[in-house]
């Protein structure tokens, strides 16, 4: 397997708080990497480091090749537009646009017209469950159905890498659990890298693999024989 | 909980006399079932003919405590395999992953590096339940659910146990 995204050696403070300090990790193309550790330890961080959203202080962020650390703003911009997908906890959808807008926008933002957008992710709605939900807005739209609109964007345009930030955490398990199948079954089919940020271990058990953050740094456990 | 090698963990920490480990034993893992004097006795003999501690002196009268044990290399080879190997991750192991965090920090051992090991054969056992969940029919998925939620109890007491080593390794080691 070859790696897609790597950090080495991140460093990163938000003013006089270190939040990493020499963070390293890598993930093969088409793998499932959950990032586990106690809240603060770093884990959003490390995440936004690697999509490009921070800039580290220190250390390099390696994207299929690319030393993404080094990019300007507006590089880093449209590398997340065009090849990174992102699902968060809350609060992602935009309230006046309809629930299939709303999976279509990171194909409008990358300048598909909307003749071919729409109907591309009104196709998500009945792979996740949703169909008949295309012209609610996310008002209308229980935390679980909001959650799997907001999945279906982060996949609509087949990124390379999708970054999820506890996607399931403002979910019940069972319903948390079902996003997590859904999105574990979409990534595979599309061979979608995934990067999920949980401290849930049922939820960490979707991912191929985990590492822990601890106070900004990352131990990965000894891979253990199967 | 094994009686053997909680026996030779806490032997390891100095030579003792039968008297003083079940005594031990008693205060931190017997929890209101204390060890009978026939059981440490017995084990002690047994542990003696498999080579894994000898008799360092006796003193003259007669009585079994007069009898003082020391560990070998053998058994204390066996202490570190046993602290160092994670246990399989089953449901209601909590009282060896307790003896062996006790003894770790008794021992002055790394219990937060058991703690890692033994979070990431849980974590891999509760993989491969998510796998049978996710590909099996309901039966299989309520089952493997049981044994998720199980062992992630244990995960949290993992956590809950990590992040309050220090103040354990005060409480057994005066
Ligand atoms: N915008 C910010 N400004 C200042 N400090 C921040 C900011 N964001 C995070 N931090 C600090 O950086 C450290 C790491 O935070 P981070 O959000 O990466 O943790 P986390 O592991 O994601 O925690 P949680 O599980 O609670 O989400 C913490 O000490 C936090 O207080
Ligand atoms: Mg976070």
């Amino acid at each position: 397997m070859s790696v897609v995204i790597e950090a080495r050696d991140v460093e990163f403070s938000f003013g006089q708080t270190p939040a990493l300090r020499g963070a390293s990790v890598s993930v093969d193309a088409g793998e499932i990497l959950a990032i586990m550790g106690p809240s603060g330890s770093g884990k959003s961080t490390l995440l936004h480091c690697l999509a490009g959203i921070l800039v580290p202080d220190s250390g390099e962020i390696i994207f299929d090749g690319a030393r993404v650390h080094a990019m300007t703003e507006t590089q880093r911009s449209s590398l997340r537009r065009d090849r990174f997908g992102f699902v968060f906890q809350f609060g992602q959808l935009v309230p006046e646009l309809t629930a299939v807008e709303n999976v279509a926008l990171p194909l409008l933002l990358s300048g598909v017209h909307r003749k071919q957008a729409l109907p591309k992710a009104s196709a998500w709605f009945a792979r996740l469950g949703l169909d008949g939900l295309e012209q609610r807005r996310s008002g209308e739209l229980s935390g679980g159905q909001a959650q799997r609109v907001a999945l279906a964007r982060g996949l609509v345009a087949e990124p390379q890498v999708l970054f999820a930030d506890e996607p399931t955490g403002a979910l019940d398990s069972l319903t948390g659990e079902e996003v997590m199948d859904l999105l574990v079954g979409a990534a595979r089919e599309q061979g979608t890298t995934v990067i999920l940020v949980t401290h849930e271990a049922r939820i960490a058990a979707y991912a191929d693999r985990e590492v822990m953050v601890r106070d900004g740094r990352v131990n990965a456990p000894d891979r253990i024989a199967s | 909980m094994s009686v053997p090698l909680t026996l030779l963990g806490l032997l390891e920490r100095e030579p003792s006399h039968g008297y003083d480990l079940k005594r031990d034993y008693d205060a931190f893992f017997g929890r209101g079932k204390p060890l009978p004097f026939g059981q440490v006795y017995s084990t002690l003999s047994r542990l003696g003919r498999d080579g894994k501690v000898v008799i360092s002196d006796v003193a003259p009268g007669s009585g079994p405590d007069r009898k003082r044990y020391i560990i070998t290399d053998l058994g204390a080879t066996e202490v570190e395999q046993w602290l160092t190997q994670p246990v399989d991750p089953e449901p209601h192991l909590q009282t060896v992953l307790f003896a062996k965090v006790v003894l770790a920090l008794m021992l002055d051992r790394p219990a937060d590096e058991y703690l890692d090991t033994q979070r990431s054969a849980h974590l891999h056992r509760m993989r491969e339940l998510t796998e049978i969940k996710r590909d099996g029919s309901l039966v299989d998925a309520l089952l493997a659910d049981h044994g998720l939620y199980h062992l992630e109890a244990d995960l949290r007491w993992i956590e809950m146990t990590g992040a309050r080593l220090d103040a354990l390794r005060k409480a057994v080691r005066p």
